[in-house]
Parts: C-alpha cells; structure tokens; sequence
C-alpha cells in the first residue's frame, strides 16, 4: 500500500507538486522520479485527495508523468559517532567523498522541552574577546545572533567564538553559503584540529531552496542527541536571514498571504521553533545557539532581525569590525557576572556609559562647538577604549580584561567622576 | 465516547477541514485521531461552513490523513476551577507541566493531556453558609485553606436566579469531585454543587453587584511607576517597548513586588528561559508582606514560542479566567502577560490559513476588539457580599521594530489607563528601567501629591529641551541656568527615575520612602543655586549624583542613610544661594 507509486502530476507550482493519493499521513516524505533525477518530498497540505508535496531539490525538470512514491515515514536524519568530521547536505547526503550513513536514524523538528524541566543558566563560555566576556556575556545554552551587514566578518567571528570556546561538539549548519564560506569554515577548524569534533551540515546558494530549509533542523536534531549523551554542544547557524527568506519563498508559492515585507505571518513561530532548541539539560548536556542574521541595508527594523531580536537572549552588533557596545546585549549575563569578580558589573555599566558620553562628545566635536576639560577627558576615554577592549581579534582572559578596564579608567578620570560605588573604587582603583 | 463523530477532508499546517453530520457547536472542542486513534490531538472550532467545520488544533498535525475521525465534545474550551491552582505551572490548555514533565521526561508529548487540578488530592473543607440559605451564582458556600488564603467554594457562575441551599456537606476532607452542597429551585429543581467547577475561558465571569472606577494605588516600588507613571488596582497598563529594552525585566519585577494577593504571569509566546528564572527563584524569595514563599501567590501559565500557535491564543484568557475566579473570592489580583503581540500573531496565523481578508500588517479586521475585550476583562468590582476584588492586567507589547504605529500596539493604547512606553534611546544608555519619562502617560493618581510630580515632571522635560538645544548650539551657547536646569532633570533621571533591579535595596522602594526621597528632590529643585561656571556645576552634581546612589542603597532610616542624608544637605547648603 505504502510503496504504490503516482505518476500523475496534477500540478507544479514552483517546488510545490500536487498528486491525488490516498492514504497519504501529514508531513510524510516522498520519493519523485523524474526526468533529472530522483529526490525527496514532503507532505505540506492535504485537501480531499489532493497531496501537495514540496520537492527538495526544487520542481525544475519534473513532468507531470513523475513517479511519485510514498514512503510511510517523516524526515529522518541518521545519529551516530561517525558524522564527526563530516559533511552532509540539508537532506542528509554526503557533501564530501565519505560514505552515506543510514543507521540510527531519528526524527527531525521534534518536540519541544517542557519548561518546567529547564534550569537557569550558570556556567559562562569564556571566548577571550573582552567585548563578549567582559561586556555581554555569553552563557551555556544561550540562543544569540550576530546582527551584520554583508561584507562584515562575522564568519570570521563566528569561527573565531567556536575555536576558542570551550565545547565538546560543535554543529555547523550552513544556510545559503558562498561555497569559499563553506571551505573557510572547513579549513579553519581543520588547521586548528577542531573539525573531529564537528558535524557539518550545509547548504550552499547554489543548492535548491527546499533544502535551506531543513538545515536548521536537522543540525538542532543531531544537537539534541549529543546533549542527552552530555556532550556541550555548540550549534553554529549562518545565516538565519537565508533561511527566512527560503521560507518566503515558499509561503509566496503556496499563495500566503504575507504579513511583512513578503515574510510570511508565523515567522515569529518558524524562528522561535529553531532558538528554542537551546537548553541545559539536568544532569546532561547542553545545547548553545550562536546564528548570524545579516540585515538587509543595516536595517534592524527588518522582520528577519527584529524577530530574532524577540527570540534570542540579546545580540552582538556586529559594525566596522567591532562589536558595537550599543546594540549588542547578552540577556543571560546577569546570570553568571555576579560570581566572576566583584567588579565585572561596575566595570560593565560604567565603562558603556562613559562610551556613551564619548559618543555625545564627538558629535559635539564633530558641530565645532568648544571642548570642555570634561570633555578632553571624555576624548582621551573614548579612543582608549576602541583600541584596547574593542578589538575582537584579541584572546585575553576576563580577569586581565576587567583590569585593563580600571586602568584606562584611571588615567582618563577621577574616581567621583566615574559615578561607580566609592567601595569598589577604594579597592580596585590602581594606585598610581 | 462521543456519538459525535466527523471526518477529515483537508490537513493545512494546524488548520483541520471536518465533515459532519450532526450538530456542532462554534469554539467547541474536538479531538483529532490519529491512525488507530491512541493519539488524540486537541483541538476547537473556529468555523463552520455547510457541513464543513473548520478545527485549529493545539498541535503539530504530523501524521493525521485524510478520512480521519474526529471527535465532538460539545463542551467549549473551559478551565477547571478550584484549590490547587496556586503554584501551579500549566501550559496555555492549563495542563500541568510539572506533572507532565514527571510522567515524559525532558519533552512535551504530543496529545498527553493531564488532569488541571488533582483528582486524589483531599481538601480540609469547612461550609460557611447555612442550609435554606439562599442563593445566587458565584455565592460562597464554603472555605477550603490554601496556601495563605481561604479558598472559597462558590455556586457555580453559570447559576441562574435564585436558589435555596437544600443540603450542605459537613466539614470534612473532600476531593475536588466531591458535592458538597445541593441546591434547590422554586419549581423543585436541583444542582450539585461541586468544589471544582468548570468555565469556558473567553467568556467573562460576571458574578458581581457592580464595577468600580480604579483610584486605589497598587504599588510596584517601582520609583518611575509608582510616582510618575502609576497603576491603580483594577487598572490595566501597557508597556511597549523594542528588544532588549528591559519588559521582561520590568514584569519579573513587577510580579515580585506588586502589592496584590495574588499574581498571575502569562508567559505567552515568550522565551522559555524568563520563565524558569521565575520558576526557580519564586520559591526561594520571601514575599516581605506576608513572610511566606512569593510562589504561594504566584500562578504561572506558560506557553512559550516554541509550543503549539493555537495554545499560545488560548493562553491569555486562562490567565484572566484564572484571575476573575480569584477576583470572585475578594482578592486583588494582577495578571502580566508577557507579550501580547505573541498572541496577536497567533489570531494572524490562523487568520491567514483561514484565508480572511487581511487588515494592516495582515492582522485579521477584529484585532482591536480582540484587544479591547480583552483588557476589558481588568477592573475593580464590588462583590454581592460587598467585598472588593480586582484584576489589574499588564500588557507587554513587542512591536515590530521597535515602532508603536503599529496595530496592536495603537489598539491597546485605546483601551489602557496607564502606557509604560520603554525607548531604545534610554537603554542604549543602560538607564533602566527604560520608560520614556516624557512619551508615557497614566490616567491614574500617583503615590504622591500630584502637584509635586508636575513640578519634577516639568523640571524633567525643561531639562531635556535644554539638552536638545545644547546638542544644535553647543555648551557655550547655553546659559549658566539653562545649563543648571539641564544638569537638575539628568540628576532626577540617574537618581531617581533609574533604578538598579539587581541591587537587593534600590530595587524595591516602598511607598514611604518614595515619598521620603521624592520631598528631598523636590527640595533640591527649589534650590537657587549658584556656580562660578559651568564645570564646577557639572562635577557639583557628579559629586551629588554619586552620593544619591550611595544613599539609594542604603536601607530606609538606618544610620548609614541619615548619614549620607546630611552629607548631601550640606554639600547642597554650599552651592545655595541665599544672599538673593
């Protein structure tokens, strides 16, 4: 019954294939056989005996005499030790020479954790960049976008993060990626040694949309099988914007009607249904969520980031090479900067509001108005500050970092000046 | 089993297409089967067409195929109301999680749908009122003690007219099934009544003698709120705001410092992560009012933004169900949803695959009055035994891209009494908490004399027009006093309007020492002050600024605050002017 076989197509519109079937599960995955080649489907409508089916590797070249084989299951992706230091596609297939792997296979898109089991975060991921450790921290099984421009190194960041942090796996799933990204990311872990400990799952531009989409899922499966086994695991998504807009593409398709600049209406749910996978498990592993969303025209009014925004537990704002103190925001800090140093969160606030100060300054400056010595100040803060903690290039422990803080505070300023609790500066401020 | 059996003709994403041929009911509940029918997914009727009904159901639909059962239950989405519910953590269906996590580990399984309230639990009930009594709907019959409160046992809301109490159970322990009274009616009818009872959740519960105008302050020790922008009890409040402005830090505050019996917190379609901090910190904190765990008056409803679309609508009205069953029993109550756009998305996507012609932003033509009656569900009542209860509804709104020229932000303006605008400008510059102090507004009375708080307001935006001017004419170009009035409303902003939520005392302010604090501002303002140039008043009021903080951390009337009190009197005697 499961394996009869359609061969007539009632319709093609786009990557979405109609065939009147019975019998027919919602979600299920099918096989079509056509004149370019064979690929799978999925199940994404039912109506009386129509089956709409979306074709992985997009609806160019099939005819309407396709075969069309249901196979009784959803998409399933294989879990075993061996995918480490792999590459496969969106659909699960082999991307380098390895063989296919075709055991343990699990259900992608699964469930999601109940909240009463969630814990709070505790355990901070020191990355040796100070704007992150110091300023916005970043938590295990944190969610967090990089919010960029095209042309930004945000890969380069994102690489960076994943090399220096300390995890047991790290998942790549690459959306949309110039195919020189993709062997960026490969050889830059392979050179470090840390491509063994990597699964990645990617999908380049030229691949069929259909497949974009699954990237997510499928990297945030495997993840979830690694974190039951107590791994910490590290899921890199770039570039979530590529996955929005595949999923524009095919609600335009299927004639939805479009809420925001053509994105359809539930990519608020498509979005959190992904970030949503991060956790802590009890007892076992942990799941980290480290995407990149570029924006359009620097817009982050745009649906793709501003939804994100919503989602995830902050942002780094990533601008100029440098991480902007402004945009940028770590949700999860207040969890972990507490037990670190008695001065991390003194030194956190005053020095953004002192850039903050700066950042007035120059444009006073910049409108010929007078300087005040207030002001002089102010200057000599502000360059300081871009030069030594903004740098992102850099790998340096939190604590070194947090003392570099005091001394720029020092030489620039007073310490009533600095507004921070005539406790701390009795004891942290550096005698000169 | 129901008689009432249809079947499935079309599966779109959540969205079921069902024939039948027996009478259904619109918003009824259903149940979808899966293959054998083990699995049952539920789900409600949103729309009937000829002999086509149309089901949005509250799960993912993988697996449910054309020709499909589903079963009718006659009965419209409704929660179970009774003791137990406090402490609790349901999801927007009001199952309980913590149970549920007990019985399918890590995740949420599919279709698993659990009893509400305990059916085991044994309750220590005492009847109150008097056989022959008589009776109307929402009339206690009976007390059960939970946690901190006495848990009234009432007639069920649905009663019409009068009744007369025809046989009362005796104290003893009951279950929640158990009938512990039976009523009467003129013409020799009966009714059980129950100590839980059962109410369809987007219907308001209407047992009380009459509404009242909300006057009474309810204090959230919060300085910007309480002395600016207040909520009274029975209120309602939005607080709109872009990202990463601090909402949800405000709620947690808000519903760890609210002066009310009792608080509610809709998670809805929000991140799970906010919703564990609650969970696991509410137990541990005391609430300062009664010395008791804040969790004994704390119920959370949590349908965060990876669980099922059509839950997280429902989500909201269980929240306020929840919080008029409690109003009913004269208590105050405060409901916090957490965030309102989340649930308007939600009636967006189903609006969508219902194929309705869109309105702005593809929201759906009813969304206003969606918003409208919903908020008008808040309000303070005078209850047929003449107590007072209240429900006061907060309202996050996440609009997108920060901008509130957007629907559901404009159709919750139109029904609020107090707005909480957060601005982008203020967090960026780390002032929390970020409410605009001169875009947002209340209608109703501040802690403190009103005459004052338009003095400081005034000083405020007199202040802010100054620091826009000095931005085009630079400092030069400002007056010593301009100057001085400027570096004033940035002193009232970084003293008083800001305040540090993870510090344990300036975090929550009481009533008293707002007013306290607020007289010394006040005074400050009607100094004359005088300085040889601009520097010197910038580092006077640096200096200033720096020992306020101090002071703001120090507890209320201890010796270190009195100290720091005189040492800012003093350094403020300098800087007068009292030769003029």
């Amino acid at each position: 019954m499961q394996n009869k076989v359609y061969h007539r197509i009632e319709q093609i519109t786009g990557n979405v294939i109609v065939v009147k079937a019975d019998d027919v599960i919602a979600g299920e995955l099918a096989q079509v056989n056509s004149a370019v080649g064979t690929s799978l489907a999925q199940v994404i409508r039912l109506e009386n005996e129509n089956v709409f089916l979306q074709v992985f590797a997009g609806g160019r070249g099939i005819g309407t005499d396709a075969q069309v084989r249901f196979l009784g299951r959803t998409m399933q992706i294989p879990f075993s030790e061996n995918l480490l230091g792999r590459v496969f596609t969106g659909s699960g297939k082999p991307r380098d020479n390895g063989p296919e792997i075709e055991e343990n296979m699990i259900d992608i898109g699964g469930p999601s954790v109940n909240p009463a089991k969630r814990i709070i975060p505790r355990n901070m991921v020191r990355t040796g960049i100070p704007m992150i450790d110091v300023f916005n921290t970043l938590v295990e099984s944190q969610k967090l976008p990089i919010f960029s421009v095209a042309g930004e190194p945000y890969n380069d960041l994102l690489a960076q993060i994943a090399l220096q942090a300390e995890v047991d796996v790290i998942i790549l799933g690459g959306m949309g990626l110039k195919h020189d990204d993709y062997l960026f990311f490969r050889d830059k872990l392979d050179e470090s040694g840390a491509l063994s400990r990597t699964v990645m799952f990617v999908h380049t531009a030229s691949d069929p949309t259909v497949e974009c989409l699954l990237v997510p899922d499928v990297s945030l499966a495997v993840a979830e099988k690694y974190a039951q086994e107590d791994k910490r695991v590290l899921v890199l998504l770039t570039d979530m914007t590529n996955f929005a807009d595949s999923m524009k593409e095919v609600a335009i398709t299927m004639e939805q009607i479009p809420s925001n600049r053509g994105y359809p209406g539930d990519l608020y749910s498509q979005l959190a249904a992904r970030y949503e996978k991060a956790v802590d498990f009890e007892g076992s592993g942990s799941i980290t969520i480290l995407g990149v969303t570029t924006m359009p025209g620097d817009d982050v009014t745009h649906p793709v980031p501003d939804n994100t925004g919503y989602i995830t537990e902050g942002q780094f704002y990533l601008k100029n090479g440098r991480i902007e103190p402004f945009g940028s925001l770590s949700r999860l800090k207040q969890q972990v900067n507490d037990s670190t140093r008695d001065d991390h969160r003194a030194i956190m606030d005053t020095m953004i509001q002192l850039y903050a100060n700066y950042k007035e300054t120059l444009e006073k400056q910049s409108m010929g108005f007078r300087m005040s010595d207030w002001d002089s100040k102010l200057l000599a803060y502000g360059e300081r500050f871009e030069t030594s903690m903004m740098d992102i290039t850099v790998n340096v422990s939190l604590e070194d970092a947090l003392d570099d803080g005091w001394k720029i505070l020092a030489d620039c300023f007073e310490p009533a000046e600095t507004g921070i609790a005539s406790k701390l500066t009795d004891k942290f401020w550096p005698k000169s | 089993m129901s008689e009432n059996i249809g079947k499935i003709i079309g599966v779109n994403g959540n969205l079921l297409k069902v024939e039948f041929s027996v009478p259904v009911i619109q918003n009824e509940v259903a149940y979808a089967c899966v293959g054998t029918g083990d699995l049952k997914l539920k789900a409600e009727v949103i729309r009937i067409r000829g002999n086509t009904a149309e089901l949005q159901v509250f799960e993912d639909t993988v697996g449910l195929k054309i020709g499909d059962p589903v079963e009718f239950t006659g009965e419209l989405l409704s929660v179970e109301l009774g003791p137990g519910l406090l402490t609790q953590v349901f999801d927007g269906l009001q199952n309980p999680l913590p149970r549920l996590a007990e019985e399918c580990g890590f995740f949420l399984q599919r279709g698993k749908y659990l009893d509400p309230l305990p059916r085991d639990t044994k309750w220590a009930y005492t009847p109150t009122a008097k056989e022959g009594d008589t009776v109307i709907a929402g009339d206690t019959v009976g007390t059960i003690p939970e946690g901190m409160f006495n848990h009234c046992i009432m007639t069920p809301f649905n009663l019409q007219g009068k009744w007369t109490i025809d046989k009362l159970t005796p104290a003893g322990n009951y279950t929640v099934e158990e009938v512990v009274a039976v009523l009467k009616d003129e013409k020799g009818n009966t009714k059980n009544v129950a100590i839980m009872q059962k109410w369809p959740v987007k219907m308001p519960i209407k047992c009380y003698a009459e509404r009242l105008r909300p006057t009474e302050s309810m204090a959230s020790k919060m300085r910007t709120i309480d002395t600016f922008f207040p909520v009274a009890k029975g209120g309602t409040f939005c607080v709109p705001g872009p990202f990463g402005a601090g909402k949800t830090v405000l709620q947690q505050i808000m519903s760890r410092n609210a002066e009310v019996d009792i608080v509610i917190i809709a998670a809805c379609g929000e991140r799970a992560g906010e919703v564990v901090e609650t969970l696991r910190e509410f137990p541990e904190l005391t609430d300062p009012r009664t010395g008791k765990s804040l969790m004994e008056r704390t119920l959370i409803i949590c349908n965060t933004s990876s669980m099922p679309v059509a839950a997280r609508e429902a989500s909201v009205y269980t929240g306020v169900t929840l919080a008029e069953y409690y109003r009913q029993m004269g208590l105050d109550v405060l409901l916090l949803a957490d965030s309102t756009s989340r649930w308007a998305q939600a009636l967006r996507e189903m609006s969508g695959r219902l194929e309705e012609i869109p309105g702005e932003e593809a929201f759906p033509a009813y969304l206003e009055s969606v918003i409208a009656s919903f908020y008008e569900r808040g309000g303070v009542v005078r209850l047929n035994n003449g107590e007072t209860g209240s429900v006061t509804i907060g309202g996050t709104v996440s609009p997108a891209g920060g901008n509130f020229e957007e629907p559901v932000t404009q159709a919750t303006l139109k029904v609020v009494g107090a707005f909480h605008g957060l601005s982008r400008a203020r967090s960026d510059a780390r002032r929390y908490p970020a409410i605009d102090p001169i875009d947002s507004w209340s209608k109703y009375p501040s802690v403190v004399d009103e005459v004052k708080v338009n003095k400081a307001r005034k000083a405020i935006r007199d202040g802010s027009e100054v620091g826009q001017m000095m931005k085009v004419v630079g400092e030069e170009g400002t007056s010593i006093d301009d100057f001085v009035l400027y570096l004033q409303s940035e002193y009232i902003d970084a003293t008083y309007l800001q305040q540090n939520a993870f510090s344990e005392t300036d975090s929550s302010n009481s009533i008293e020492r707002q007013e306290y604090v607020f007289g010394r501002l006040l005074k400050l303002l009607d100094t004359q002050m005088k300085f040889e140039d601009k520097d010197k008043a910038r580092s006077f009021f640096q200096q200033l600024t720096q020992t306020c903080r101090d002071w703001n951390n120090s507890t209320f009337n201890s010796d270190e605050f009195k100290q720091i009190e005189a040492q800012m009197t003093k350094a403020l005697a300098e800087v007068s002017d009292y030769a003029e």
